[in-house]
């Protein structure tokens, strides 16, 4: 992973995120991604992202569990170790069934899960830079990254032309990283607010 | 946007309806003939209508379910379509009698269909269902089953077209409108408990066996009928946008039936599963008799297996696999086709349940079932496409109408 440059545009609001998002597209600026506070349903189509394949991930994991445990359970009770159960047959589908569908249904979640948390690069003990942390509160955080072509006060000066209430610029890594966060990096710097009483 | 509120029936549409109503009545008349009287004392033609009658009576009446559910869960999405919902929904009212004067002269004709009107002498287990299984309570309760599923569901189609030409003042009364609607729907939802999902399928088809019994038997037959109910909406909703009706209902809409379909076509295999199994597990005689006639055994025929095991598929892994994908649930060529192979396999899966009790050694399926068959699907298009026409095709007043037109999957 690679440390980059990126122009950071924030908006209080998601209406006109949604604006803004069109016109970042149009204009050709490289959208890194769009962090909001909660799902925002059709942004990932205004973002022009793919449909995701997680599905897919889940239909294949799916179908692991289901044939390994039917094979497992057929190699245990037919092969292995026979023994009489009430005077049922050894291979006794029907008593599968239950076992099998969840042993299905955990392999397709826990495997979804693990997907999803590579895809997003979240994990337990890992680092992600966070852009803005009100990204997580009440703030759309949107994310340009800076090509070698860019002029990024220009881009600044856009961002705020299309609605943002509040730009800066960051270095950043993009990956996930093992440990901790920077020593330097003061996450709450000059966002202290007096609370009055 | 100019939209087109009112829907003309098209010429074609009404010669097919018209049409497959005529086929319908011929095949009631030379069934009759063929097998109305004789050696099985017109078992095999009141078996046919019992079957038919019932199987299409509930699938619209879930219809009606489908609305209240949705009222009561505060959905605002069905609301662009809702009028079609309604309009299948008046289907219960002739299908409801012609299903009454079915069940009747099953009771009064006695032709056979239910054993339990003349027990053998001695029958222990018979004498000790008497009480639930009598002339009495199966006419008292099916009289009041059908009345009531048409009264309640004419209360929720006049609540929503109250609304056509006297919108809503402000908010305060919306809130007000909301709750009556809720009100009557949730009177409808315990009745169709008390009903469907419990004593009505135990008297009209459960009691052809009368000595078997079992408890998941109502909720079987309930998601056998929802599914096939969601899959009727599909097919008319589907229908009416290819004629340019419906123009704010979008393939978002179609996504949410198509769930529908996928979901309940699962939910049936999980009763059927949980049914079989337990019969199974147990394998006592006076339960496995059900399954005998059904799938194969050692002490039986196995005439059914073939058309079992057919209908399992087409109802469980066809849903299952064509269903599954994002696009198939958004593509109106793959739903429609869905639909049409739900509705025809929980009609197969009717069909076992009646006849592979009354003649567990042949099946006897053939045009004769599927002309009355047609006749019922030609009554449901005819009284739908009629209902439509007397409404609005939107129901523009509502207060959920705008979150469903901007409803996103």
């Amino acid at each position: 992973m690679a440390v980059k440059k990126f122009v950071v545009g924030c908006f209080d609001e998601e209406g006109p995120l949604f604006d803004a998002v069109k016109k970042v597209r149009k204009s050709g600026y490289k959208l890194h991604d769009v962090y909001t506070p909660f799902p925002i349903h059709g942004l990932d189509q205004a973002m022009g992202l793919r449909d995701t394949s997680i599905h897919t991930a889940g239909f294949l994991y799916a179908l692991f569990g289901t044939t390994s445990m039917l094979s497992f359970m057929t190699w245990v009770f037919t092969v292995d170790w026979p023994f009489n159960v009430g005077g049922k047959p050894h291979f006794a589908l029907p008593a599968w069934i239950p076992i099998t569908f969840e042993f299905t249904v955990l392999c397709s979640c826990v495997g979804m899960v693990i997907t999803f948390m590579y895809l997003c690069q979240l994990a337990p003990f890992v680092k992600k830079h966070h852009f803005h942390l009100r990204s997580t509160d009440d703030l759309f955080v949107m994310v340009i990254e800076c090509t070698p072509k860019t002029n990024e006060s220009e881009v600044s000066s856009f961002l705020t032309s299309i609605g943002a209430k509040e730009v800066n610029t960051q270095m950043a890594e993009t990956g996930w990283w093992l440990g901790r966060y920077d020593r330097e990096q003061k996450l709450f710097e000059g966002q202290s607010e007096t609370v009055s009483a | 946007m100019a939209i087109k509120e009112f829907f003309d029936i098209p010429a074609r549409y009404r010669t097919w309806s018209m049409a497959l109503m005529g086929v319908g009545i011929l095949s009631v008349i030379v069934g009759f003939i063929l097998y109305g009287t004789g050696e099985h004392h017109g078992m095999r033609f009141w078996a046919s209508l019992l079957q038919n009658s019932t199987y299409f009576l509930l699938v619209t009446n879930a219809a009606m379910f489908f609305i209240c559910a949705t009222t009561l869960a505060f959905g605002g999405w069905q609301i662009v379509f809702r009028r079609v919902t309604e309009a299948i929904s008046v289907a219960v009212i002739p299908l409801g009698i012609i299903a009454l004067i079915v069940l009747f002269a099953c009771i009064y004709l006695d032709p056979h269909v239910y054993h339990w009107l003349n027990p053998e002498k001695g029958d222990k287990i018979l004498e000790g269902k008497s009480a639930f299984l009598n002339k009495g309570f199966y006419s008292t309760w099916t009289i009041l089953t059908i009345g009531l599923w048409m009264v309640l569901g004419n209360k929720m189609r006049q609540l929503s077209r109250e609304l056509d030409n006297n919108p809503l003042p402000d908010a305060e009364a919306g809130r007000k409108y909301i709750f009556k609607n809720t009100v009557w729907a949730a009177i409808f939802i315990v009745w169709f408990a008390l009903t469907v999902m419990s004593v009505t399928p135990w008297f009209w088809l459960m009691s052809i066996d009368a000595h078997w019994f079992s408890t998941m038997y109502s909720w079987y037959t309930f998601a056998s009928t929802f599914v096939a109910g969601m899959a009727l909406i599909t097919i008319f909703v589907v229908y009416l946008k290819n004629q340019g009706y419906l123009e704010y209902t979008n393939e978002e809409h179609i996504h949410d039936l198509g769930k529908f379909m996928f979901a309940f076509s699962i939910f049936w295999t999980y009763l059927w599963f949980a049914q079989y199994m337990l019969i199974w597990y147990a394998n006592m005689p006076e339960e496995t008799i059900y399954f005998n006639s059904r799938i194969t055994s050692k002490s039986h025929s196995g005439a059914y297996t073939g058309l079992y095991w057919f209908m399992f598929c087409i109802n469980f892994i066809a849903p299952i696999l064509i269903l599954m994908r994002r696009g198939s649930k958004r593509n109106y060529t793959t739903v429609t086709f869905m639909a049409i192979v739900i509705i025809f396999g929980h009609w197969l899966d009717f069909y076992q349940m009646v006849f592979a009790s009354l003649f567990p050694d042949h099946v006897t399926l053939n045009l004769f079932d599927f002309g009355v068959a047609a006749g019922f699907v030609g009554l449901i298009m005819f009284s739908t496409a009629k209902a439509l026409t007397k409404a609005p095709l939107i129901a523009k007043n509502h207060p959920f109408i705008k979150e469903s037109i901007i409803h996103h999957t």
